[in-house]
């Protein structure tokens, strides 16, 4: 753990919040409205990548070890869950359409990660004997962790297309 | 192990355990700085060693999914920002 680091600048906040703002939109995410709100995450992240290596969410304590933090480096395995079924990631960087619009209100979050004693919280992460009738595959299929995105060939790529979550954070689906 | 200690109003023994990088951690001691009542708080991500064991173990008493911010108030723990039950906690 890093502990000489020097404060993030705005001006690195402000780029990291254009980036993630643009990469959002571009995989059909949605970050939250509030500015100021979003901001403090950001910074939040910065000191984190700066501390740990790797973006760990904000809002959780992390480990300290990118293995035992795979699922909360932001965005998390967790993030679709939470804003299928409360409107807002974790953290609430991220947002459902409907809290966008001001058609839902933002409420407390549970923590869906289950804590680590009992085992790696990788929900989803189920190995690769998950198909029940074996099929004659060309390549084989990996699946992203993150935002669950598919794609047929011999090894997960290097950064998700859709959420840009780095390769350790696929598994092989079938 | 070291809280930071804010003076205020005495409402019995209240404790806040959270993390430096979080907004909602940030949100709640907001909170109860302008409820005006006396507390402690820890960041518990700066922590290292036994001080860091000691306080995650602290923590899980009162809530084992180790999430933040982690709020004691009496024997009573308030798990994340709910504005209204620290308010009604307080009897405010």
């Amino acid at each position: 753990m890093n502990e000489n680091f020097n404060e993030p600048t705005d001006s690195e906040v402000d780029k990291l919040y254009a980036r993630l703002d643009r990469e959002a939109k571009q995989g059909g995410y949605f970050l939250n409205p509030d500015a100021e709100f979003v901001k403090g995450l950001v910074r939040g992240l910065l000191i984190n990548e700066r501390r740990y290596g790797y973006r760990a969410c904000p809002c959780r304590l992390a480990a300290g070890n990118k293995q035992q933090d795979l699922d909360i480096i932001c965005p998390c395995y967790y993030r679709d869950a939470d804003i299928s079924e409360f409107g807002a990631c974790y953290c609430a960087l991220y947002v459902s359409a409907a809290v966008l619009k001001g058609e839902k209100e933002l409420s407390c979050i549970p923590e869906r990660r289950q804590p680590k004693e009992t085992g790696m919280a990788t929900p989803g992460a189920s190995g690769a004997s998950t198909c029940a009738t074996p099929v004659k595959l060309s390549v084989p299929v990996w699946r992203c962790l993150v935002c669950g995105y598919l794609c047929g060939r011999e090894g997960p790529p290097e950064v998700c297309p859709i959420c840009k979550a780095g390769k350790e954070r696929f598994e092989r689906f079938i | 192990m070291n809280f930071e200690h804010v003076a205020g109003k005495e409402k019995g023994k209240i404790t806040l355990y959270a993390l430096s990088t979080c907004t909602w951690c940030k949100k709640t001691k907001e909170l109860l700085t302008a409820l005006g009542v006396s507390f402690d708080y820890i960041y518990v991500d700066l922590l290292k060693g036994e001080d860091r064991s000691t306080a995650i173990a602290q923590v899980k008493r009162y809530n084992p999914s180790l999430s933040f911010p982690t709020l004691v108030i009496g024997d009573k723990c308030i798990v994340g920002f709910r504005e209204r039950e620290i308010q009604e906690a307080l009897g405010r």
